[in-house]
């Protein structure tokens, strides 16, 4: 490769919108019912059916709209897109083209090298989604389930504003973060709730004008659209490299394979017939809408974290972390209101919670374990009724289960044992039992005095405060 | 008592009199249909033991006291493009021709809950595409005042069966005169009411922006009682309006005192026949002897309303109707290969000629390069229309017309030459594109004997004005025949 080549990429967001409800009827979005079972005339298209706009749906938009510094439209249209498809049961999808609900808007990113940069937000539009086509390869026939039709999503168009993956990543992350803050989605990507389309050229190093783009679909992971980007970037190269041509067109990329393949072109895209939806009246937004909405927006990310920097005596790296997931800072909050001191809260977060998240690959969303019993494990700690050793313990059963740590202390008889006179007992044993390293000690061997904690702490079955233990054999070996 | 001819506010009066029975006027208006309907071809589908158990139930209510309004107990006939749940809902279309609803349509709830009994579905043209009920996929329906000639369209099936004592009253749906030009034709009153009035969940959408159910009746009275049950406002429909002012059966008052009545000069132009505007102009001449003011004005931009209207009708025809695609109900082709096969397959054998033409014609205004030259100036020609009327409703509380330039041609004259059919619809059209209500009411026959209408066109939600005004003309004629 002997020139530089720089990739611009823009990114089409989807976000499934955390309504009760579907965006045109009133059937329920919840995930993972039977087939079917959450349909009505409206979301299966039926003859004489008719959408009325779910409010709620609207008032996220706005919200994420604003807290993306987008215009918001006053007026605004809900337009319909024609294309036949059985996962769209009235074959056309109602979505937004000629006036979206927010437009002109933007986030700030940091880069790699340590910057910030914005990136723009060209326009967010509402929309619903399609059912679910599932091919029966035993039968060899497609069903369809309309559960997920009529789902409400808004799709963010940002503007081609980045240059590299990690750029993508920050500003989906960011996303990520405000809706959650917003409470507007989750913003799961593996369950997709939050799916990204990438728009990806590229050109010489310093060109004015773009390259030829191409979309690439199905990337449900931050991994995915890490290696998509590398690979959609390198295959643009070589084309360019080898004197071809890239063609506007949608690719699949196919993670498994590590490679893209193309779905179809520009040449036969389909002309979606876009035109105002005559059964919605468009959408006109009133000031006291705005206002309304304006004033209950969260507080979001920065705010919280000057806050916390005011307010809790935690270290400036646990704040970025906690608040970086709006799981996690719910999670340390609702505990600190309930009496636990942050400073203990923030350690179980950023140590054993980050711990086995990654380890048993679990999103802070999907977290069990309540603020009400990480507080009450604390306190067991705080008044060394269990040791920590124990505490580790009890914690990852109610890291899995949301058990409740008194009540599982007390029943597996966890307690530490502050029977004076079975320690001393213990102690005195040990202390029999091993007389080389209580001479190692003696002769001022400091690390003989572990293996003898360690022996005490079994001999007492672990439920020994081992500070307790540690000062006895002292006093004990003093003698 | 002759049943079949009674209106319905005399037959509801009578059942409630006990003089008959619902079961009764549901027997005798079946009878109607079994002795005249193979002339006629009125009915898509009869529900025979659906109608006698209806009425029995509503009978049982009347006498229980839960139903004393004046449809309770009364026949009523549904056109075939709204939905009724369990009873088979075509459009007169062979894509549809399987396919039963799964709900009924918020209209025909509202009649039901006034203790209507529906008897059957209306022939139409194929999902309301047409001016004459020949596009109907189950053969044309016939008019009851000469055979040889159709009943209009597209609810020409319900305007033919309350002419022919077929049901007591019908419903229709009216997008570009649907409703009040089958009605002149069949000699019947038909209305439809301001755009919103009426809920259109459950109407099989043709042009979901112009498109109204309403009355098709043996006079005023009960066009005016119809029209009070079938308005509501629905929450299941955006476009539905919330009204005060549904009592319409308080306007019947004979009284045209002092109303000011505009006739534009475009309606009385090239291409209306003469006996046509005779009968029309007489009619005004009833309303001015009444104490009404009557005027000729220039409307203008009447010859637009026709390319607008088949612009945005067809376009949203287009969309509406890509649901029928035989893959969840409906018309399935046998033998195809792949799934846009089937969709191809299945749509050409499905539909008609003149839907396909809509759908043709939709597909391309909508299609890119061409939506702002032909969708979107029909769209400005329609807010400039709209425009037009509100400066005549400034002079004017209504304006006075014929309902069609003719009298019910002969069938088979209006297929050969889609165009003049289209042409046919000019002094009904605008009133859809402006979303005003429109009533047609009998203003005498022609020397063939086939029925005149007269059409009244008021100012967004003044039905009230327009039933007034109906009333009064029908009042004054009755008298006059009476005298005579």
């Amino acid at each position: 490769m002997s020139k530089q080549y720089e990739t611009v990429i823009g990114l089409e967001v989807h976000v499934e919108l955390a309504t009760k409800t579907k965006i045109f009827c009133g059937c329920s979005t919840a995930f993972g019912a039977a087939p079917n079972t959450q349909t009505c005339p409206v979301c299966t298209g039926m003859p004489g059916s008719l959408p009325v706009l779910n409010r709620q749906v609207l008032e996220y938009a706005i919200a994420v709209g604003l807290a993306t510094n987008c215009d918001i439209t006053r007026y605004s249209k809900f337009d319909r897109k024609n294309y036949f498809y059985p996962d769209n049961p009235q074959n056309y999808q109602i979505s937004q083209l000629y006036l979206p609900i927010c437009q002109n808007g933007g986030v700030e990113i940091e880069t790699e090298q340590g910057g910030r940069k914005i990136v723009g937000i060209h326009e967010i539009h509402m929309e619903e989604d399609a059912g679910k086509l599932i091919h029966d390869e035993w039968e060899d026939c497609s069903l369809v389930d309309y559960n997920r039709s009529g789902v409400p999503l808004i799709e963010i168009v940002s503007e081609p504003d980045m240059r590299s993956a990690e750029e993508v990543i920050a500003y989906m992350e960011k996303l990520r973060q405000v809706i959650q803050y917003l409470g507007a989605s989750d913003c799961k990507l593996q369950e997709g709730s939050m799916r990204a389309d990438v728009n990806l050229s590229v050109r010489e190093a310093g060109a004015e004008t773009f390259g030829t783009r191409t979309e690439m679909k199905n990337l449900n992971s931050f991994k995915a659209i890490t290696r998509a980007i590398a690979g959609e970037t390198a295959r643009q190269i070589d084309l360019i490299e080898a004197g071809e041509r890239v063609v506007q067109e949608t690719r699949r990329w196919d993670d498994a394979k590590g490679e893209s393949y193309a779905m179809r072109s520009k040449e036969d895209a389909q002309d979606y017939r876009y035109f105002p939806d005559p059964d919605l009246t468009p959408i006109r937004v009133s000031e006291e809408m705005l206002q309304e909405i304006r004033e209950r927006q969260p507080e979001f990310r920065t705010e919280k974290m000057a806050r916390y920097r005011e307010e809790f005596d935690i270290p400036d790296y646990d704040i970025d972390i906690i608040t970086g997931e709006k799981p996690l800072a719910d999670l340390f909050e609702a505990a600190v209101a309930l009496g636990a001191q942050p400073k203990k809260v923030s350690n179980w977060i950023m140590g054993e919670t980050l711990r086995l998240m990654k380890e048993r690959e679990v999103d802070a969303a999907d977290l069990r374990f309540s603020p009400e019993h990480l507080a009450k494990l604390i306190a067991l700690t705080e008044t060394k009724q269990i040791n920590s050793s124990v505490a580790k313990e009890v914690f990852e059963v109610m890291f899995e289960e949301n058990t409740d740590p008194e009540q599982y202390v007390e029943e597996k008889g966890l307690k530490t044992v502050n029977d004076e006179g079975a320690l001393k007992k213990a102690a005195e044993e040990v202390i029999a039992a091993n007389p080389r390293s209580v001479e190692d000690y003696r002769n001022g061997k400091e690390k003989a005095i572990g293996f003898l904690v360690g022996q005490t702490m079994k001999a007492m079955k672990g439920k020994a405060d081992p500070g307790a233990v540690n000062r006895l054999l002292r006093e004990f070996l003093q003698k | 008592m002759n049943i079949a001819n009674m209106t319905a506010t005399q037959l509801a009066a009578a059942i409630r009199a006990g003089e008959t029975t619902a079961v009764e006027a549901a027997e005798a208006v079946l009878a109607q249909i079994e002795k005249e309907d193979k002339k006629y071809n009125c009915y898509v589908t009869v529900d025979r033991n659906g109608a006698l158990a209806q009425a029995k139930a509503v009978q049982e209510k009347i006498e229980a006291g839960e139903f004393s309004g004046p449809l309770a107990g009364v026949p009523v006939a549904v056109k075939d493009n709204i939905c009724t749940e369990g009873l088979l809902t075509t459009c007169s279309s062979k894509i549809l021709h399987n396919f039963v609803p799964a709900y009924t349509a918020e209209a025909v709830k509202n009649l039901q809950r006034a203790g209507a009994v529906i008897l059957g579905k209306t022939n139409m043209d194929e999902f309301a595409m047409g001016s004459t009920t020949e596009t109907s996929a189950y053969g044309p329906t016939r008019n009851p005042r000469n055979t040889a000639h159709v009943p209009g369209g597209s609810s020409g099936g319900s305007a033919a069966a309350v002419a022919a004592g077929e049901c007591i009253y019908a419903i229709g749906s009216d997008t570009g005169g649907s409703i009040r030009q089958p009605a002149s034709y069949c000699g019947v009153v038909g209305m439809k009411p301001t755009y919103g009035t009426v809920s259109r969940y459950g109407l099989i959408a043709y042009g979901s922006s112009l498109d109204q159910i309403g009355p098709l009746t043996k006079d005023v009275e009960d066009c005016a009682a119809v029209l009070e049950t079938l308005a509501s406002h629905d929450p299941k429909d955006s476009t539905s309006v919330s009204r005060a002012d549904t009592d319409f059966t308080t306007a019947l008052t004979r009284d045209v005192e002092g109303l000011r009545i505009g006739i534009p000069n475009d309606y009385l132009g090239e291409g209306l026949d003469g006996e046509v505007r005779t009968a029309v102009l007489q009619a005004a001449e009833v309303l001015e002897k009444k104490g009404a003011s009557v005027e000729r004005f220039d409307l203008s931009l009447v010859e637009y309303a026709i390319p607008a209207y088949y612009t945005i009708a067809a376009a949203e025809a287009s969309s509406n109707l890509e649901r029928f695609d035989g893959i969840r109900y409906g018309y399935r082709t046998e033998a195809f290969e792949g799934l846009h096969g089937m969709y191809k397959k299945s749509r050409s054998e499905g539909f008609g000629e003149e839907v396909k033409r809509r759908i043709m014609l939709g597909s391309f205004v909508l299609s890119s390069g061409y939506y702002d030259a032909y969708y979107l100036k029909a769209l400005k020609v329609k807010a400039l229309i709209k425009k037009a009327f509100d400066a005549a409703f400034a002079k004017y509380d209504l304006i006075l017309g014929p309902v069609a330039p003719t009298t019910a041609p002969e069938l088979g004259e209006s297929l050969a030459d889609p165009i003049r059919m289209y042409l046919g619809d000019i002094y009904t059209i605008a009133v859809n594109l402006a979303g005003l209500p429109g009533i047609s009411v009998p203003c005498g026959e022609d020397s063939r004997g086939l029925p005149i209408g007269l059409q009244l066109i008021g100012d967004c939600f003044q039905e009230k004005t327009l039933l007034r005004a109906a009333y009064t003309y029908e009042q004054e004629v009755r008298e006059h025949e009476q005298t005579v």
